[in-house]
């Protein structure tokens, strides 16, 4: 069957099964290797992208269900000329990721966080990345990545 | 995951009619549980049919009278951000915007969570305690009448959840004690003032959710935290398993009761 949606600003039709996972779309069929594969039971939230701005978790919703869609990765959301999203940005001057597998799920995570809570506490901030594991950084940079990010988008 | 059809259904009268024609399908909601289960093998429909384009089974109303009825397929995350639930039912947008995490309350439907009756779930907490009623295609299923046992409701052989119905209460809270990793409850209690009584519904602690009566009545004489001071939840009919005891999970809806009746009068 045949699934029409946008990626990236990008109108894409792609033949599925009717199993095919939205991670499993945006991986295999359109190369957009950027939104990773964690845990496949959608726990650990590195495969997070945005669905109409509503970030889910790509391996726990059909490709299917985006029908008609308006579908964000990690490889969207930097500017055409390379520039990083601020968000992209404050992970990297804060040293918020070690190894990098949850960076993507992290970073999308935080740009729906921040757009919810324009300028959150760090409670906040914890429990809007409740949906997202980091095995490396004890999450105390990610944290302040995401504090600086919000300062510096709200400034 | 094994080879599945998917079928969006156009409208309530066509999910029902592929529903009625495939003895094996499922009806596909926000998928939270439903696509996990069908990766485990715990669930094997031949076709899933996908509520998600049925704008009627979306939203929220609020009536004048602080009445609630939330859309079957509307998300958690939209009861918890809707400043209307804040208003008329504090603890009803408290509850969903505490349910899973925030990737799992953009997709995940109270219809879902009821049709699924998770026996850890919050939702069936909020149903029963707040005494709403199930409206499906077919017919009206009072909250009391509706959650039959582990993973079993009054749901009929195609039956349909279209939208649930929250009367206001005067007052009510809920607090849970969660599974740090799940976020699945450990035990929760929603304690409801309502116009018919106090109603106190415990989700987590049992095979299915349930009212606790010995608790509603101490309530009922004192609305107050001591009042609960000598009041001890039977464990036989408990869950004992490697999260929590029979005994905690019957100690713990105590005190988290005490603590929600806190909250109320906070």
């Amino acid at each position: 069957m045949q699934v029409s949606l946008t990626v990236n600003g990008r109108p894409v039709t792609s033949d599925v099964e009717g199993r095919t996972l939205l991670s499993d779309l945006l991986r295999d069929r359109l190369g957009l290797t950027g939104t990773h594969r964690g845990c496949d039971t959608a726990q650990c939230g590195a495969c997070t992208v945005h669905v109409d701005g509503r970030a889910v978790k790509s391996c726990n919703m059909l490709a299917m269900q985006a029908e008609g869609c308006d579908v964000v990765t990690i490889e969207g959301i930097a500017s055409p000329d390379g520039t990083l999203h601020p968000m992209q940005e404050a992970f990297r001057d804060c040293h918020g990721l070690q190894c990098g597998y949850c960076t993507p799920g992290m970073v999308m995570a935080a740009i729906d966080l921040t757009r919810r809570h324009p300028e959150p506490d760090d409670a906040t901030i914890r429990a809007g990345l409740e949906g997202n594991l980091c095995r490396c950084t004890g999450y105390e940079n990610i944290v302040r990545a995401v504090t600086a990010a919000s300062s510096q988008t709200t400034a | 995951m094994y080879a599945v059809d998917y079928h969006r259904a156009a409208s309530l009268q066509d999910a029902e009619s592929v529903l009625a024609n495939h003895a094996e399908g499922m009806i596909l909601a926000g998928g939270q549980t439903l696509l996990g289960s069908l990766k485990l093998r715990l669930a094997q429909p031949e076709i899933l049919i996908d509520l998600g384009a049925i704008p009627e089974l979306r939203g929220i109303e609020v009536a004048a009278d602080g009445t609630v009825a939330v859309g079957a397929m509307t998300r958690h995350a939209q009861v918890a951000a809707s400043p209307e639930v804040q208003r008329a039912i504090p603890s009803l947008a408290s509850l969903a915007g505490h349910i899973g995490d925030p990737q799992v309350r953009n997709c995940g439907t109270i219809g879902g969570s009821l049709a699924n009756n998770d026996p850890a779930a919050d939702y069936p907490a909020a149903v029963l305690g707040l005494g709403a009623t199930v409206v499906t295609q077919r017919r009206e299923i009072a909250a009391d009448d509706f959650f039959l046992g582990m993973f079993e409701t009054a749901l009929q052989e195609g039956e349909i959840i279209k939208k649930v119905v929250f009367p206001a209460p005067r007052r009510s809270a809920y607090v849970k004690f969660k599974h740090p990793a799940s976020r699945f409850a450990i035990v929760g209690v929603l304690v409801a003032d309502t116009a018919q009584g106090i109603r106190v519904a415990v989700t987590g602690a049992g095979p299915v959710v349930f009212r606790a009566t010995a608790i509603e009545q101490a309530l009922s004489q004192r609305f107050d935290p001591e009042a609960l001071a000598d009041i001890h939840l039977d464990d036989a009919e408990l869950n004992n398993d490697l999260h929590a005891t029979a005994a905690y999970r019957a100690n713990l809806a105590t005190v988290l009761a005490q603590r929600a009746v806190q909250a109320v009068l906070a």
